[in-house]
């Protein structure tokens, strides 16, 4: 009983209060866009904001059963959570079913579940056991290694679905490393394969090569310490470039452009190695070897890219880049989620008037563009308090991350709170314009059960990590 | 570890960043600049699918049997729809005003629907009243498609038919989408790729009021749509409007087909039905009451159906018996009104005996051929009846038996010959006999051939020894060749020397007196035939032919199944003589018209 009172005591209800205040916003929104005055019933299961109650109310259930279980019980359960979530996400490839292109889903029975959602949950328990182990260091090679992998082995099965939102979340748990003390370097490493993996589906890779040796020579020329060294290394490349081009030209070769540039840039790399070694000058190499570990890096991603996608699934990326024109009509819909934010004015046209959401722009309405209807019926005052509601979250979880005197506790709640940013920033970005669409939900206000629960229980597991911070040292 | 402790200012610091911009961006979206709440934002964009022509059809004359004609399907934009006058919509379209209301509703929840028409194919008169009347209904629009319509109301089988895409097409192919048509059967399904042509994509731009204002960044992402490329048959449609005639009283199939090439001129399945009705707004119920329609015409029996070959069959085994040399053309055998042996009794009719091979063909002698098949059964050469039965069944498949012969059609059916594995099931191992077997000495028992089978065979009897793959399709726009399976030429498993005595007695079954099929002959083409009754326990028995003419230059090879029609000579001999006599005269001879008045009078649908 005793212990019992202790939990009450010191969970942390201003966090539950901003929780409840957004689910209530939240349900309040999705009435709005599928009110229908004609339609018979309240209680009617085909009302999404009936089914949307139901959610919440289990999802309250589901709260009340992680206060029960013991806060030690989800450490212990972090790595099985693990391996289940990698078994979900596989079952889903062989029983998935497709929603617009990307097989996401299980369904059984009348429930579908979307296992990325939950492995989420599953990843920052395992990152935080990971982490908080003892003798691990993320400033060593092999933890950075397993730390990489635990968190990118089921975002790339989540990416083979495609469902390339999901997957660029579990970018965001880098924040967590970075907070543990991953080094810079490694963070900007990772972020230039990023933009270089971005860069390849956008550019041709003629171009991509050309530029990374570009940048090669720069960096070749701050290491050698002498300006000069710029211009020996452009005329040294330019006259290997030539000389193939000549011999090209009076036929005693037949090469196509794109090798030319694999050729130059070996030669002139062999030459770049010369120079090391005659200048005992050791970053050289490693200049050297980064250029060629990204161009073999360019071709890898490429060939997988175009070999191992199907069309469709190749195209869907394609168009989430701006590749291709736009068969979803994502654009329009970006256009449209203006207008109604836009259209709400200052203070919002109120509850249930939204026009321009009601039936102009629809498809994830109650999902990913929930926004739109705050934005429109609540206007600016609305938007803006639910921009600082949200805020105000993020900023009460790192306090209460940092007061965890467990490292198992701060990191898992650093977990939360990133993957929590991370959708309200893309969400909100996307739906205002200053995003490119990528159709992840808002937290606790987009409409579906698979992501409210995984949201609500990847907080409450945290907040009841918190609440027994002074009795364990976990 | 505490010296990270100063990286929780940096996130934090991310986090209120992000924020801030999100707040600034809202104030200058929502407070500051007013063009969004005005809805002058007022041209939106609207995406709409241009869809191509289909490929047209030819005949081998090149007459035109299939083209296209535009069609008008009532779609909704539906971020464009604003209120308007639905008592008036609703009475120019003659429907109720639930109806207006589902369907707005089925395209406002559902982003896939906006390829979904509203109302599909409109009458020319309704489009034409709505048209003047469009700026009235914004976020209506029209989208044009086309249907087809048929120069000769023929060929329904082959022709196949065009119906929508369903989800696991959409789902297994990226080109498809909801609403798209595609071909269902017969060669709009396997010449789908060639003939449904690619579909283009135009962005509008449309006002407030829903009126065009041109083309979305100058066309820039526009794509044309590129009609299907057109197809010539080998069918003559001449020839198949005739078989269709003679066969329109009756259950059952014609196909010809040139030996030289393996073109397929006529391909009948009785009874047919009008290829229109499977087109437009009637189509889904017009189907459900052909496939309702007890006689089944939607069932193609030219390669679907399995019958017994009946006596045609017989040729095969002397085919066989004499390359595997158990007779020769002098093996002579009597026939005393039937085949008797321990415990088997095949009955035969009258004619002359002892007979030799070649009157046994002209006379379709029983016995004669009971003989024969034991003697292939029991060849010395062979171990067992077993070896000798599974070689035999080696040359049936050189002919085409037993397998799809790969016609260029979906669903062709394959016939049956048991495996010796079959016989050992039934019977146990070793326990089978020539005798127990010898019902396909004459075509019957558990032997079944495919219509377009049997007129292969018939080809194959004509070119001595070997056949090109049937086929329907001569040649695709814009394409060379075609398929190069249809130009090998494939070998059966007899000398090309051993088909003269079977030629001969084809004729004589036909010419010479005595013969089972006289009564049909042609004065002036020597057509050679061979009859057969294919046994049907279910009823009366069908009439069966093959033949093929002239005997010295062949140009065409037939088989003709008339259900219920009892004797190869009563139904079948006589549509098969008039086919070739039409085919090879373009007419039909003055002494031969009380045959064609017959055949077009006599009615067996009704028989059991
Ligand atoms: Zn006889």
């Amino acid at each position: 009983m005793r212990r019992q009172i202790d939990i009450m005591a010191n969970i942390d209800w201003l966090t539950v209060f901003l929780f409840l205040l957004l689910v209530a916003f939240g349900w309040i929104n999705i009435f709005a866009v599928n009110y229908d005055p004609d339609a018979s019933s309240f209680f009617h299961l085909e009302n999404r904001y009936t089914m949307q109650l139901a959610w919440i109310l289990i999802s309250l259930i589901v709260v009340v059963f992680i206060f029960i279980i013991d806060s030690r019980f989800y450490l212990f359960v972090a790595y099985p959570a693990y391996a289940f979530g990698i078994l979900l996400l596989l079952v889903v490839f062989l029983i998935g079913t497709a929603v617009h292109s990307s097989k996401s889903w299980i369904v059984l029975g009348p429930v579908s579940i979307q296992p990325a959602e939950f492995a989420k949950v599953a990843v920052i328990l395992a990152i935080a056991k990971y982490l908080s182990g003892y003798n691990v260091k993320i400033t060593r090679f092999k933890d950075i290694f397993v730390s990489l992998f635990i968190i990118f082995f089921p975002a790339g099965l989540i990416a083979l679905q495609p469902d390339i939102g999901s997957t660029i979340v579990y970018g965001v748990l880098l924040l967590v490393l970075y907070r543990e003390g991953l080094p810079g370097w490694v963070l900007i490493v990772i972020l230039a394969m990023a933009g270089l993996f971005l860069g390849i589906l956008v550019l041709s890779q003629f171009l991509i090569v050309l530029i990374l040796s570009g940048l090669a020579i720069v960096a070749f020329t701050i290491v050698s310490k002498k300006p000069s060294s710029f211009f020996l290394a452009v005329l040294i490349s330019i006259s290997v470039a030539s000389a193939f081009v000549l011999l090209n030209h009076y036929g005693y070769l037949d090469l196509d452009n794109y090798i030319i540039l694999l050729s130059t840039v070996g030669i002139a790399s062999a030459i770049a190695v010369i120079y090391a070694v005659v200048k005992k000058n050791k970053v050289i190499y490693l200049v050297v070897l980064a250029l060629l570990l990204a161009i073999g890096y360019t071709y890898t991603v490429d060939h997988l890219f175009n070999n191992f996608l199907k069309e469709h699934q190749r195209n869907r990326v394609n168009v989430m880049l701006g590749l291709e024109s736009d068969p979803y009509g994502y654009e329009y819909n970006v256009r449209q989620s203006k207008i109604a934010i836009g259209s709400g004015g200052f203070s919002g046209k109120g509850f249930l008037q939204g026009t321009q959401t009601k039936f102009r722009f629809v498809p994830e309405q109650s999902t990913d563009f929930i926004f739109c209807t705050v934005g429109e019926e609540w206007g600016f005052l609305g938007s803006f308090g639910l921009v600082v509601l949200y805020v105000g979250l993020l900023i009460r979880l790192i306090v209460l991350a940092e007061r965890q005197r467990s490292r198992f506790s701060r990191i898992y709640g650093y977990g939360v709170l990133s993957i929590l940013f991370f959708h309200f920033a893309i969400n909100i970005g996307m739906t205002i314009g200053l995003l490119p669409v990528i159709g992840i939900p808002l937290p606790f206000l987009s409409y579906g059960g698979s992501s409210l629960f995984a949201f609500t229980i990847m907080l409450f597991v945290f907040i009841r990590l918190d609440s027994t911070r002074k009795a364990y040292l976990i | 570890m505490e010296q990270y402790i100063n990286r929780k200012y940096i996130i934090g610091g991310i986090i209120l960043l992000v924020g801030l911009v999100f707040t600034v961006r809202l104030f200058l979206l929502q407070v500051v600049n007013s063009t969004y709440k005005l809805s002058a934002e007022s041209n939106t964009r609207r995406m709409e699918i241009v869809y191509p022509a289909r490929g047209l059809i030819y005949d081998r004359n090149g007459q035109l049997i299939a083209h296209n004609l535009p069609s008008y399907d009532l779609k909704i934009a539906p971020y464009e729809l604003e209120a308007f006058d639905s008592a008036e919509f609703c009475e120019i379209l003659q429907i109720d005003i639930q109806t207006l209301r589902e369907g707005i509703k089925r395209v406002i929840n559902n982003q896939n629907e906006r390829f979904n028409p509203f109302i599909k194919q409109l009458s020319s008169e309704t489009f034409g009243k709505l048209k003047e009347k469009q700026f009235k209904f914004p976020g209506f629009y029209f989208s044009i498609r086309t249907l087809r319509e048929y120069d000769r109301e023929i060929a329904s089988h082959l022709l196949g038919y065009v119906g929508e895409v369903d989800s696991g097409i959409i789902l297994n192919n990226p080109y498809y989408e909801l609403a798209d048509y595609i071909g269902v059967s017969g060669i709009e399904y396997s010449y789908e790729e060639h003939l449904k042509g690619e579909k283009g994509r135009k962005y509008k731009l449309i006002d407030v009021h829903g009126r065009e204002q041109g083309s979305y960044k100058d066309g820039r992402f526009d794509t044309d749509a590129k009609p299907g490329s057109n197809i010539t048959i080998t069918i003559d449609a001449d020839l198949q409007e005739y078989g269709e005639k003679l066969m329109r009283n009756y259950v059952g199939s014609i196909v010809a087909i040139e030996p030289g090439t393996g073109e397929i001129l006529t391909l009948v399945s009785a009874p047919s039905y009008n290829p229109s009705l499977l087109v437009g707004r009637e189509r889904e119920e017009n189907y459900n009451k052909l496939k309702n329609d007890t006689l089944e015409p939607l069932f193609n029996h030219s390669i679907q159906a399995l019958y017994p070959p009946g006596s045609t069959f017989k040729t095969v085994n002397a085919l066989i018996a004499l390359q595997e040399e158990v007779i020769s053309n002098r093996t002579t055998y009597n026939c005393i009104r039937g085949y008797y042996a321990r415990g088997v009794s095949v009955a035969c009719h009258s004619h002359p005996s002892p007979l030799d091979l070649l009157h046994s063909i002209q006379y379709s002698c029983n016995a004669y051929f009971c003989n024969v098949y034991r003697k292939i059964m029991e060849d010395p050469d062979f171990e067992s009846v077993e070896k000798a039965y599974n070689n035999w069944r080696e040359h049936l498949r050189s002919f085409g038996f037993a397998e799809p012969l790969g016609i260029d059609l979906p669903y062709e059916k394959g016939g049956f010959i048991p495996k010796s594995d079959y016989y050992d099931r039934y019977y146990g191992q070793n326990r089978w006999k020539a005798l127990t077997i010898i019902s396909m000495a004459i075509g019957q028992g558990e032997v079944l051939t495919t219509p377009l089978q049997l007129a292969n065979f018939a080809a194959i009897i004509s070119n001595k020894g070997y056949y090109f793959t049937p086929h329907i399709v001569r040649g695709i726009e814009g394409i060379d060749s075609i398929n190069s399976a249809f130009a090998v030429p494939h070998v059966v498993s007899i000398d090309s020397s051993y088909f003269n005595v079977v030629i001969d007695g084809m004729d004589m079954a036909v010419n010479v007196s005595g013969g089972t099929a006289t009564w049909v002959r042609h004065r002036d083409i020597t057509i050679c035939g061979k009859t057969g009754t294919a046994e049907n326990p279910h009823g009366e028995d069908h009439s069966v032919f093959m033949a093929f003419a002239p005997k010295d230059d062949p140009q065409i090879a037939i088989s003709v199944y008339v259900e219920h029609g009892k004797w190869g000579s009563s139904y079948a001999a006589p549509i098969a003589s008039l086919m070739i006599e039409k085919y090879l005269t373009d007419t039909i001879a003055p002494y031969h018209k009380w045959i064609e008045k017959r055949m077009l009078e006599r009615n067996l649908l009704n028989v059991q």
